[in-house]
């Protein structure tokens, strides 16, 4: 598939890459070298710089200073798809280059025709006539993936590319990825978990802020030393409390989720229902269309259930009534930070104290010095880094984004914390603190905790786990929970 | 914290100098231009749009659009004026006293904009066709009430907020600047203005925030009607009678939007603030009265403003950078 003279050139030599966001030196001096044939994983915490390489590689802006030299064609796989829902595969395939007959009209069969062969050369199988917005995420991924082969590109940077993915279809992925790697295609894999990047890449780059600071063959270096390595010597991730002492609650029912049903393309949640006692942790897990995230968005009142009640004391919430919930004392931190987790324009504190302008208004009236005098205490418990308290959200890194969106959960001294996927793209570091935040808010107010997450790592907070399988809870774990009994548990396999 | 405020102050007034510059050229062109009698003229006639300004940069900010504000413009003073003029002046003759008249007024503005609000709000209905297909009906209304005549000799109660001075001052002018200054200031510290920057810049966070969107819309849509209806009662004040072209007929949303536009307010909602759109019109009011002045050709008066405007809102995208672009 490849000539012998891509093969000897590199992919990519970025050389000396330097940029500079107003005050912030996103990247000072950044050198990175991709071969055909490898997969370098780039790891680093949120705010190292790694979307500003990758956005610097993908020509999306220019570097102010360096030089990025590529062996050919290259492409990127963004978190986000860039499919276009409305068309076809084979038209997102040969998007802006559709193969043509005489006096310019889009020759449709031979479109298809091609698309069919990429999929069969490299092995992959999706429908060429099937309406792009209709496709899994896995498939949407791929479509990407071919649409780069098809036009020759055989240098591809997978941005966070199993973010949105359940187990099965991350295996899947890294079939693919060894496939393209055989036949030459240079990756560079970004990821947050570093277990992938051992499991796939052939070499591991560390970023940490702004400067590349360790390059290296796999399996040469261990896990360990590449965690201390990307926070740095002088802080390691702090482990949270509750993996040291676990006292239970006690207490009488608080949350009551009544038979709760709600049918929606891809996720069915049957009939569920469960309490969590005043000052419970309660998590739950299961694979991507069990339900476990609708559910959360259901007690949060971001969703209206078919069916169903959820009950808060002796209150019955009203259904899909976010801002009777939160008056109820529901504070909510949704899955996707991005889509409504802060407003982008408006500054740090504003974001956090969204929830509370009720309390800090007088008749009517907020003023903004008040404002941030509220916001400061819990943006320094969450270690919230920013120019000002003002700045815009949109200027600060994933992870302190989603500082942001915990703190604006918080902010209202809730009596249950609905969390889904409270640490979502977000570093190692940020992940201790701010589970250990929500650990402790819970142990020190007694407030409840309703944490929907598919990482185990963010469960170990919690008092007792269930598992959701095809919209029905499957499993109940007490903490401390077996890693391998909970990981077969939400494969449905007791 | 305090450089992120200076600066965004900074960028806040950009266009400033732009209005400085074209003051100066202006008065360097004609020499009646920099006289208080023609600066109240320019303050009277902006007055009346400038209000309509305020209500379309609110339902902008908020993520919205309102095509009908130039209908609710011309309808609610005109309905309000036919119900109180003899029949000699085109009215119904029922001759309602002009304070009901003024009651009539703002509870058109108020009901149109609750239609607009829940149709689009609860029925999730696109803001455009709904507010293009209200224009429609409104301005059909307007004409066919008085079956194309204008209602003239408009009691002095009714006329006075566009009619009447201080002194050299408009009173149309003093209500207009009071209307920015209160909607600047309830934007920028009030729960509900802050609530309209929150679903304009991130519907659904503000969703999640817990700020009831639903009702912050449609209450933005509410108020944004009720000011057209009161640019709508100075601009009947001012030429003491209602046309039945008023709003719609002269075509006053180019303007209106553009005002807002050029004055830094984002068409995608979440950007913008009174000042700039303040700043907007005074510098479309300045351009007029200078073709006016100037006796710009009658039939090509309206090619000229359409291409002044066009060239300021470039101007704004180039100067104002990210602040007035989209």
């Amino acid at each position: 598939m490849t000539d012998s003279a891509s093969l000897t050139a590199p992919a990519v030599q970025a050389a000396g890459i330097q940029k500079r966001f107003g005050s912030t030196r996103a990247l000072r001096g950044v050198d990175l070298t991709l071969e055909p044939g490898r997969c370098l994983g780039l790891v680093g915490r949120n705010g190292a710089g790694k979307s500003t390489l990758v956005s610097i590689l993908s020509g999306i802006y220019p570097p102010d200073a360096g030089e990025v030299r590529l062996g050919g064609p290259l492409a990127t796989v963004f978190q986000h798809s860039m499919v276009v829902p409305g068309l076809t595969v084979a038209e997102n395939v040969f998007l802006g280059r559709q193969p043509r007959r005489r006096g310019g009209i889009v020759d449709w069969r031979e479109m298809r025709r091609q698309t069919r062969q990429v999929m069969a050369d490299w092995g992959f199988d999706v429908n060429a006539d099937t309406p792009a917005g209709s496709l899994t995420v896995e498939q949407r991924q791929v479509t990407e993936i071919v649409r780069a082969l098809a036009a020759g590109t055989r240098c591809l940077l997978l941005d966070e590319p199993t973010a949105a993915l359940e187990r099965g279809a991350v295996e899947r992925l890294f079939g693919r990825i060894r496939q393209l790697k055989e036949q030459g295609v240079a990756i560079l894999y970004i990821s947050h978990h570093l277990e992938e990047v051992f499991e796939i890449c052939t070499d591991v780059a560390v970023l940490r802020d702004g400067e590349m600071v360790l390059t290296a063959p796999l399996p040469a270096v261990t896990k360990d030393s590449l965690v201390t390595v990307m926070v740095g010597a002088s802080e390691r991730p702090a482990e949270p409390a509750s993996a040291i002492a676990a006292a239970p609650p006690a207490g009488g029912q608080d949350l009551v989720v009544d038979g709760v049903t709600h049918f929606s393309p891809g996720t069915r949640l049957r009939d569920v229902s469960l309490t969590v006692r005043s000052g419970e942790r309660v998590g739950i897990t299961g694979l991507r269309g069990s339900g476990a995230i609708t559910l959360a968005q259901i007690v949060a009142g971001a969703l209206a259930p078919d069916s169903g009640q959820v009950r808060l004391g002796d209150r019955v919430l009203r259904p899909g009534d976010r801002s009777a919930a939160l008056r109820a004392g529901v504070g909510y931190i949704p899955e996707d930070r991005q889509a409504d987790g802060f407003v982008p324009l408006l500054g740090a504190a504003e974001n956090i104290a969204m929830t509370i302008t009720d309390r800090i208004a007088r008749a009517g009236f907020i003023s903004p010095r008040r404002r941030e005098a509220l916001a400061a205490p819990l943006a320094d418990r969450l270690s919230l880094v920013s120019s000002g308290l003002g700045q815009p959200v949109r200027e600060l890194s994933g992870g302190n984004q989603q500082k942001v969106t915990v703190g604006r959960a918080l902010a209202s001294d809730p009596r249950l914390i609905v969390a889904i996927t409270p640490t979502r793209g977000v570093d190692v570091a940020s992940k201790a603190l701010l589970l250990g935040e929500l650990d402790r808010v819970t142990r020190e107010t007694g407030a409840s905790l309703l944490l929907a997450s598919d990482e185990l790592d963010d469960l170990v907070i919690c008092d007792r786990i269930m598992v959701l399988v095809h919209g029905e809870i499957f499993a109940e774990f007490t903490s401390p929970a077996d890693r391998e009994a909970l990981i077969a548990a939400t494969e449905g396999i007791s | 914290m305090n450089r992120t405020r200076a600066v965004s102050v900074i960028r806040e007034a950009t266009l400033l100098p732009v209005l400085a510059v074209l003051l100066l050229a202006s008065s360097l062109i004609n020499p009646h231009f920099m006289t208080v009698a023609n600066m109240t003229g320019i303050g009277q006639q902006v007055s009346a749009l400038g209000v309509v300004v305020v209500g379309e940069s609110l339902i902008l900010l908020i993520g919205g659009m309102d095509l009908s504000l130039e209908s609710t413009y011309g309808l609610a003073p005109m309905l309000a004026a036919w119900l109180i003029v003899p029949v000699a002046s085109f009215g119904n003759g029922m001759l309602l006293s002009p304070y009901v008249g003024l009651l009539i007024l703002l509870a058109v503005g108020a009901a149109v904009g609750l239609v607009n609000g829940l149709v689009i709000v609860k029925g999730r209905l696109n803001g455009f066709i709904v507010t293009l297909g209200m224009t429609i009906l409104l301005a059909g209304i307007q004409d066919g009430i008085v079956k194309g005549q204008a209602p003239f000799n408009l009691p002095t109660a009714f006329g006075y907020l566009g009619s009447a001075s201080w002194g050299a001052f408009p009173v149309a002018l003093l209500v207009a600047a009071l209307i920015f200054t209160g909607a600047g200031l309830f934007l920028r510290y009030h729960r509900a203005g802050r609530a309209i920057y929150a679903i304009g810049g991130n519907r659904e966070a503000a969703r999640a925030a817990g700020i009831n969107v639903d009702r912050v819309r449609i209450g933005v849509y509410v108020a944004g009607s009720v000011l057209a209806a009161i640019g709508g009662l100075m601009e009947a004040g001012r030429v003491s009678s209602v046309a039945p072209t008023q709003g719609y007929g002269e075509g006053i949303i180019f303007p209106v939007f553009a005002a807002a536009v050029i004055g830094g307010v984002s068409l995608q909602g979440g950007k913008g603030n009174m000042l700039g759109a303040a700043t907007g019109v005074i510098l479309l009011g300045v351009v007029q009265n200078i073709l006016d002045l100037e006796n710009a050709p009658n039939y090509w008066i309206d090619a000229i403003y359409g291409g002044v405007i066009l060239f300021a809102l470039l101007l704004a995208r180039v100067i104002g950078g990210e602040a007035s672009a989209e």
